[in-house]
């Protein structure tokens, strides 16, 4: 994600998902070999029939040609599920050449239409992800209920097959401890909150995901009206809490962040749970200005380059937990230099 | 809220049983969601809401038809994919789509629970699409007929009568 996009200093990215399924054809978790991987031949030959031509160049990217490592770097970036991870059998991914479209094919339903979009841009989102959906629909026929609407393998997800979501980044929020509220309150819109590597107020890295409950009897344009709404007032309520800490704390938030850019910069042992706290801090100091030489891009960056799989993946070695600790504090601050070497967030 | 089953973390999972009149509320978190949801026989890596959805479906067939309706109910099969409704209240999850209409309106009442509806409102593909849309169209027309007739507006009832026969028979001709 090279633009951080709309209201980016609170919204990471905004996501759509849409579930389908071919009609005649057993769901992933009943078919045989061979019905799978016949899915997976129609759905690929379609996906490189020229259909998706206008949404950019695409890689299709069949989970048993890779390694358990490559997988889980995937999964890490989120542009598999762990799901799909698990499904060397005929699992496939359909990639865009900038990770914004990722179309997983036999994860727990045929087809599964993902489009992110950095910043708050889910309207965006779910317009890329539909105009997706028409294109395989010009040459499939997918499973549909007039009742129903798109018949999925979970009953959670069948109507709309939609799950809309957007990833916030809410440190202020619990700072000032509000988040607590707020969640509660999300949850009894029919939204549900999860942490992204964490759960809950223990979120890593202060990091929520905020998604529809709902996929039937709401159309896909209240369902993401609302999201939207309920987000608007999140974001609305977070910069306040970083106005309220800047007034009335200024001194001790100002500690806080620096002592953990210090940390980052200096420590040569660090585990993943502090590290995504840490960079959470120095994340909030590039949004507020009060760590000026760096860019808040690196903070998605690094706390995905941070993760286990990644670090295994990037050294190319099996690296014990110690390994991984001391490797991780290296790498934060190779990136962390490198960018005061570059004269900071101006590039 | 705060999770039932740690009381530390907040809950993401909300449910509400409904038992022989008498509704119980559900909040848990995902961590104990997840702990609750292991040990599915077929499917190793399933979300918790899968073994929380098939608690529910477990509990109601047994609470709200009594120990003797067991039998009928696993009878009841998907002749596509050939799973039966137990396993289906095992699972959570579907074998195919077909499914779907082999469960038919014994769906309705957990359908309800997780959405609140029971009636898809949003995206019609568009293959499938003039059908059902000619389908909506008439079922719209046919509560503003019932809306005139009541009302003894009976040349605007006329009209309206003539428009359902008219979609009605282009319906007949595209199938
Ligand atoms: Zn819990
Ligand atoms: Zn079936």
């Amino acid at each position: 994600m090279k633009n951080a996009g709309p209201d980016s200093d609170v919204v990471i990215s905004s996501r759509v998902r849409l579930a389908r399924n071919l009609r005649h054809q057993p769901f992933p978790l009943l078919a045989t070999t061979a019905q799978a991987n016949e899915v997976l031949e129609q759905l690929a030959s379609v996906s490189e029939s020229g259909v998706l031509d206008r949404f950019g160049p695409f890689t299709t990217i069949r989970l048993k040609e890779l390694s358990e490592l490559d997988r889980r770097v995937l999964v890490e970036k989120h542009l598999i599920s762990p799901n799909l991870a698990n499904e060397s059998r005929a699992g496939a991914v359909v990639l865009s050449d900038n990770e914004a479209i990722s179309i997983m094919i036999n994860e727990e339903d045929h087809l599964r239409i993902q489009c992110l979009h950095p910043g708050f841009q889910i309207r965006e989102a779910w317009k890329l992800a539909n105009e997706i959906d028409d294109s395989y629909e010009s040459a499939l026929e997918f499973a549909f209920d007039e009742h129903k609407g798109y018949l999925t393998t979970c009953p959670t997800n069948v109507g709309t097959g939609l799950r809309a979501s957007v990833m916030m980044h809410l440190p202020a929020l619990v700072l000032t401890q509000q988040i607590n509220r707020i969640l509660s309150a999300v949850s009894q819109v029919g939204l549900t909150v999860r942490g992204l590597y964490g759960e809950g107020s223990e979120a890593l890295g202060n990091l929520f995901q905020i998604s529809n409950q709902i996929t039937l009897g709401q159309s896909e344009e209240e369902i993401i009206d609302n999201l939207y709404g309920v987000a608007k007032q999140i974001i609305e309520h977070e910069k306040a809490a970083r106005r309220k800490l800047l007034n009335e704390s200024y001194r001790r938030l100002e500690d806080r962040i620096k002592r953990s850019y210090g940390i980052l910069r200096y420590a040569s042992i660090i585990d993943s749970k502090e590290a995504a706290q840490r960079l959470s801090d120095v994340r909030l100091g590039a949004d507020l200005d009060i760590l000026p030489q760096v860019s808040p891009q690196i903070y998605n960056e690094l706390l995905i380059m941070t993760q286990p799989g990644f670090l295994q993946h990037r050294y190319d070695e099996k690296l014990s937990p110690d390994d991984r600790d001391y490797k991780r504090a290296e790498l934060i601050r190779e990136q962390l230099n490198k960018q005061v070497d570059n004269g900071g967030a101006t590039s | 809220m705060i999770c039932q089953e740690c009381g530390k973390r907040p809950s993401t999972l909300h449910f509400t049983k409904i038992i022989n009149g008498e509704k119980t509320e559900f909040h848990i978190c995902e961590v104990c969601a997840r702990e609750k949801g292991e040990g599915i026989p077929g499917a190793p890596n399933s979300f918790s809401i899968h073994s929380l959805l098939s608690g529910i479906l477990d509990f109601d067939t047994v609470a709200s038809k009594g120990l003797n309706s067991l039998k009928p109910q696993e009878s009841l099969r998907c002749e596509s994919c050939g799973m039966s409704y137990a396993q289906f209240g095992k699972i959570g999850r579907f074998g195919c789509s077909d499914c779907y209409n082999a469960f038919g309106e014994r769906l309705n009442p957990l359908i309800k629970r997780i959405h609140g509806n029971t009636e898809h409102s949003g995206k019609i593909p568009k293959r499938s699409g003039l059908r059902v849309q000619c389908k909506r169209q008439i079922e719209q027309l046919r509560a503003e007929l019932h809306r005139y007739i009541e009302a003894e507006e009976f040349e605007k009832a006329a009209t309206v009568r003539d428009q359902i026969r008219e979609l009605e028979r282009k319906m007949q001709q595209s199938s």
